[in-house]
């Protein structure tokens, strides 16, 4: 599994653009690491308005978001 | 249980809610008495902490505000109980105190930060909507940097005794409020307290700490920031964090209006000066400020509260900007009543150059720091 956008330390709200320009991309499925709780929700959030599928799978401080297209 | 308080917190109800409860608070804290149209002002209380602290000689504005403490701490609280304090640095510091630093002297040029321009506002002061335009347009112009890439890069892990450095600062002020010791001659000093003023007047000590915690808390578990509600609507079209501002400035509003705190006007407001061109420049800067270091006065309290040592040092570029601010005359002067004549306030010569120097020093940061756009 390829990390898209690897978006540990940065502050708001660049997590979610460069999940954005990704998106924008539309080369599917996306892969972002991250290591905030408010990057994470960001995220989500931004790519449920997008109509995409996400998935979240938490391991120690570090989040991987899987988005997908439905 | 906790999954779903979770859910509950960032869900659009969840924001909305806080913001309600910050608009209830607000007018609440002005009522038992903290200073009109104030409510909470993160930017007037750090100043008035600095006076405090001694570190200007304002008299009007010296009192040591236990709301802030209250903001750091219950976001510590929060950030603890939901696993969520992460010690975290090293994300340009240096730029963070100066973005602190000119944030401070935009906010003290309107005299007040975003909350206060909303508290203004909703008390019936329309030069807060003038101060809300200079904030959009500031972050407006934050926003094109960031579409070309600006950023003050990554932030790492560091140890967790460095995360719990500013909350503990908090702690250590909120003890010199509570037992007020004095170390200088004669009884006197260093803690300083208005006699008159804005500073004199405050909600009783334990309400006021009491109403931080609980906000603190809250804002923490939302996200809550007046910045970021502005970029994402203009950025994303998310309106999520820009649904809890309205709801905050709607509910003070009404609350206004229960407790008869609304009195419509726009020369003459409490504790804010009419001059339309510096309360929308000194907007225009600090909007600029406060969007290239990611968010608003307040959320950099929050954050710095769950650890990040960065924003701890964005509000001691901003604590510092208030000293600057009162010991070289740059901050605004309310407008006043004379032998009965109103006299418009502003600000001074050396305060239009400071905000000029701002601007210039916030625009070459945002042109000057960039990530390789990938």
């Amino acid at each position: 599994m390829e990390i898209t956008v690897d978006a540990r330390g940065l502050s708001c709200p660049q997590p979610v653009l460069l999940v954005a320009k990704e998106i924008e991309k539309g080369v599917f499925p996306i892969i972002v690491k991250v290591d905030g709780a408010t990057a994470c929700e960001n995220i989500r959030r931004f790519a449920l308005t997008r109509k995409l599928k996400v998935s979240i799978t938490e391991s120690g401080d570090e989040s991987i978001i899987t988005i997908q297209k439905e | 249980m906790q999954r779903s308080i979770n859910d509950f917190f960032r869900s659009r109800r969840g924001i909305i809610a806080v913001g309600a409860i910050i608009g209830i608070l607000g007018p609440t804290l002005q009522k038992l008495g903290n200073p009109p149209n104030m409510g909470i002002c993160v930017a007037c209380f750090e100043r008035d902490i600095t006076g405090a602290l001694g570190l200007h000689r304002a008299a009007t504005v010296q009192y040591l505000r236990p709301e802030i403490f209250g903001f750091v701490l219950g976001s510590l609280i929060a950030a603890l109980l939901f696993r969520e304090f992460k010690a975290r640095g090293g994300s340009a510091p240096i730029i963070r105190f100066i973005l602190g630093f000119f944030g401070m002297i935009g906010s003290l040029v309107f005299l007040g930060c975003p909350w206060r321009a909303w508290f203004r506002l909703a008390g019936g002061d329309i030069n807060g909507l003038i101060g809300l335009i200079g904030l959009t347009t500031g972050i407006l112009i934050g926003i094109v940097f960031l579409k070309k890439g600006y950023s003050l890069g990554r932030s790492n892990k560091t140890h967790a005794a460095a995360g719990y450095v500013f909350p503990l600062i908090m702690a250590a002020l909120l003890l010199l409020a509570i037992f007020r010791p004095t170390f200088g001659p004669e009884n006197s000093g260093p803690i300083f307290s208005s006699e008159s003023g804005p500073g004199s007047k405050h909600a009783p000590l334990l309400i006021s700490l009491a109403f931080g915690l609980l906000i603190g808390f809250l804002a923490q578990r939302t996200r809550f920031c007046t910045v970021g509600a502005v970029r994402d609507i203009v950025l994303l079209k998310d309106f999520h964090l820009g649904s809890g501002i309205l709801s905050l400035g709607i509910s003070a509003f009404l609350m206004n209006l229960i407790y008869g705190q609304f009195h419509p006007g726009f020369q003459g407001m409490p504790i804010a000066h009419s001059n339309v061109i510096w309360n929308l420049l000194g907007m225009i800067l600090a909007g600029l400020a406060y969007c290239l270091a990611g968010g608003c006065p307040g959320r950099q309290l929050f954050l710095s509260g769950e650890g990040d040592t960065d924003a701890g040092i964005f509000v001691l570029g901003m604590i510092t900007g208030a000293a600057f601010a009162h010991n070289f005359g740059l901050a605004g002067s309310p407008d006043s009543v004379v032998d009965g004549v109103l006299k418009i306030g502003g600000i001074s010569s050396n305060g239009m150059i400071m905000v000029g120097i701002g601007l210039l020093v916030c625009v070459l940061i945002g042109l000057t720091m960039r990530e390789k756009v990938q």
